[in-house]
């Protein structure tokens, strides 16, 4: 991609394959993140689609033969192979979503390209490491796609547990080696994950320009630096907890089996210790290249900056004690559960201070609506809904009857579906014209939103009815009254896809047409380091060390 | 890309900080394994979950002037044995030291070691009531067709009237549910069928909440 910019003296950069396999510069392995993101994407997606085809009308409508495509299953096992492949669909799609499409995206792409570059440093501190991070990924990737067509339980292929995979489901439910698959698959992820968490923290912490303080830096670097430290906090809690999983599986160990004076509970404990600042990961990268984007397209400087910066810090750390509001069925006294609401409603007053900042960013700002103002001006209108059903899913009394429903679905697909993915994009849209050096067709841009916004608030809203009307999550049929809604939210689901297939095309079309974006093609408002460089940057960047204002 | 020979002004040694955020890894791994003890120290000392007490007196000092019923509850789960309370439930005053009977049948061919664990409901309540002896302390054997009668002695705690949520409490649950102890075998089928999983852990692991 950088080819166009080849300008220095000690130009003795690789070419061909080594360029990319051998590659140690981070805006190389940003690209390699970046597509590896948009073709997990892709195979996430068509799994979501696929399971929306199934939920279009009540019975069984496409899952039995695709087992019998898949799988070779003939009469009633392919039924209830179909099931069981229902629910291992489910699961992929939620790991594939969370390891293998937003991660990379945002950490693994974005992050690495930009963080650098927006501190004024030459490149990450440990640019092999950086390498070994992505490579990790592909291995992990196909691990946990051949668990898809890998016995679980007898009859049945795949991980049918979920992206939680709690025992005893996990443990003697599915004694085939689906499981054990997908966990290797986690635990690859999970290495690669906390080798790029050390390596932003280093980058981060030694490296950024003289001048450039902690309290002068962009606030993506700001979130970017949070979120590897809620990386190397919970990731390794999820790495015991699936490895004792594993043994428990193949060792003979009893971490979870209860009738050797193990525990499946300390399961979900130790699962949402890490899963629950797992979606502050998965997010606060998106809050910080919303922040940019609202700033440059308001061209006024991001209101309360320090205040945007330590909401992010305090999202992060409260996101570590709250991790039971995930459990609050399991059984939890009456005063951990007052304890868990309560702390859990803490966090909605640091993440309004970040609604309400990009609001006053842009009061009596200049604003334009550029195609990734737009996609952040979305993110901040379905993120805050998405943050509305979590302060109501977390009073315990109302999730007692609302627990592992469509409510829920709704609620963690409009912050993370309709927030992450909307922060991906509109990341994509504000540094495509930088990382490529080719502008878009905003024509394209802004039809790609529209679509996607149309679409994915048609699948998502009526799942907010359904669960509410009690629709239970993770099953592949339901009665007849829930028709209605869930052949709109499948619609929807379609109408998204299309939006995929716009957004393809977008990329194509600007690789095609060739259109010089320049330097800094958003104007005035755009005042980080990186709208300083020629787009795409140099090979390799700041020589001159940049003067920090 | 070391950069030894930068122009930067404050150097600050990068493996450091690898090596700081390394060593936090392994402290967080490390955590999660000490979660397993700390979490069954943490249900023993609360009683967290309904986790019974194990009582070191041997009656609770003072008789309160109130009833209160304990009824009992026995399962099974993978064993093949008739366990089941002798009582259906009991009447007794709160502080005062009972005792009720379980009786178990071995109805297999084979000798089978079995071991019990426990709850009680309502959970909060579980910190209150004291196991003065309990079958469930220890591992039982039975042949074929033997059948034996299991004591539990107890008694509730008078601070019991003192909690908002329990003060009113007419009944506790005592449940059971029966495991056999022997023949564990992993369960994934790709294991190895290795006979050190046939190791049973102590008695005390089963006190776990």
């Amino acid at each position: 991609m950088a080819e166009a910019a080849a300008h220095d003296h000690g130009d003795h950069r690789p070419h061909g394959w080594v360029r990319w396999v051998y590659s140690t510069n981070h805006k190389d392995i940003g690209t390699l993140y970046l597509i590896f993101a948009i073709m997990a994407g892709i195979v996430g997606g068509a799994l979501s689609v696929a399971i929306r085809m199934e939920l279009q009308e009540p019975g069984i409508q496409i899952f039995s033969g695709l087992a019998q495509m898949v799988y070779g299953m003939q009469g009633d096992a392919a039924i209830d192979g179909g099931k069981s492949m229902y629910n291992a669909f489910g699961a992929a799609h939620g790991l594939i979503m969370i390891f293998f499409m937003v991660m990379p995206a945002l950490i693994g792409g974005f992050a690495n390209w930009m963080v650098p570059i927006m501190i004024g440093a030459p490149d990450m501190a440990f640019p092999r490491m950086n390498n070994i991070s992505f490579w990790l990924l592909p291995p992990a990737f196909i691990l946990l796609l051949s668990s898809m067509f890998v016995p679980s339980a007898p009859g049945a292929f795949g991980v049918g547990g979920g992206w939680t995979i709690y025992p005893p489901l996990s443990t003697s439910g599915q004694p085939g080696p689906a499981m054990d698959l997908a966990i290797l698959s986690i635990h690859i992820a999970g290495a690669s994950s906390i080798l790029g968490a050390i390596n932003f923290i280093t980058t981060i912490f030694n490296m950024r320009a003289p001048g450039m303080t902690l309290h002068k830096m962009p606030l993506f670097a700001w979130a970017v630096l949070i979120t590897a430290f809620l990386l190397l906090l919970s990731l390794p809690v999820l790495a015991g907890a699936i490895t004792m999983l594993l043994t428990d599986r193949n060792f003979g160990t009893a971490f979870f089996v209860p009738d050797q004076g193990g525990d499946p509970i300390l399961f979900q404990h130790l699962f949402w210790f890490f899963g629950h600042p797992e979606v502050y990961i998965l997010i606060l990268p998106g809050f910080g290249i919303v922040s940019h984007i609202v700033s440059t397209f308001s061209k006024k400087p991001v209101f309360g900056y320090l205040g945007m910066a330590y909401a992010m810090v305090a999202i992060g750390a409260v996101g570590f004690i709250v991790w039971a509001h995930h459990m609050y069925t399991t059984g939890l006294s009456l005063d951990t559960q007052r304890y868990f609401v309560f702390a859990t409603m803490v966090i909605a007053v640091p993440t309004g201070v970040k609604i309400f900042s990009w609001i006053a960013t842009m009061w009596g700002g200049s604003i334009s609506f550029k195609p990734p103002m737009l996609w952040a001006l979305g993110f901040i209108f379905l993120f805050t809904i998405g943050g509305v059903t979590g302060v109501q899913l977390a009073n315990a009394g109302l999730d007692r009857s609302l627990h592992d429903t469509y409510f829920v679905i709704a609620h963690f697909h409009y912050v993370l579906s309709l927030g992450a993915v909307f922060a991906i994009f509109a990341g994509w849209y504000y540094w495509f014209p930088k990382m490529t050096g080719y502008m878009y067709s905003p024509v394209i841009a802004n039809t790609h939103f529209w679509v996607t916004f149309v679409g994915v608030n048609l699948i998502f809203f009526p799942q907010h009815f359904l669960g509410l009307a009690g629709m239970p999550r993770r099953t592949v049929d339901y009665p007849d009254a829930f028709a209605g809604w869930n052949m709109v939210s499948s619609y929807g689901s379609y109408i998204a896809a299309v939006g995929v297939a716009i957004f393809l095309y977008g990329v194509f079309e600007a690789f095609q047409k060739k259109r010089v974006a320049g330097a800094n093609p958003w104007g005035e408002g755009a005042t980080t380091l990186e709208w300083q460089l020629p787009s795409p940057p140099p090979f390799h960047q700041w020589e001159q060390l940049p003067k920090i204002k | 890309m070391g950069g030894e020979t930068s122009s930067k002004p404050r150097k600050v040694n990068n493996g450091i900080v690898a090596a700081v955020c390394l060593a936090f890894f392994t402290g967080m791994v490390g955590m999660a394994y000490a979660a397993v003890p700390l979490y069954k120290m943490f249900c023993q000392v609360t009683g967290y979950g309904g986790t019974t007490q194990r009582a070191e007196k041997q009656y609770a000092g003072r008789v309160l002037d109130r009833d209160i019923t304990i009824r009992f509850d026995a399962n099974t789960n993978g064993i093949p044995w008739q366990f089941e309370p002798v009582a259906r439930s009991v009447t007794i005053k709160i502080g005062a030291t009972a005792q009720a009977h379980y009786s178990a049948t071995n109805k297999f061919d084979r000798t089978i070691t079995g071991r019990a664990s426990f709850n009680v409901q309502p959970e909060m309540a579980g910190a209150y009531f004291n196991k003065v002896e309990c079958f469930c302390f220890t591992d039982t054997t039975l042949k074929p067709g033997e059948t034996l009668d299991m004591p539990v002695v107890f008694y509730v705690d008078p601070d019991i009237v003192n909690v908002p949520e329990l003060k009113d409490l007419k009944t506790i649950t005592l449940s059971y549910t029966m495991f056999p102890v022997e023949n564990k075998k992993p369960v994934a089928s790709s294991a190895p069928a290795a006979g050190s999983s046939n190791k049973v852990p102590d008695s005390d692991a089963s006190l776990g909440g």
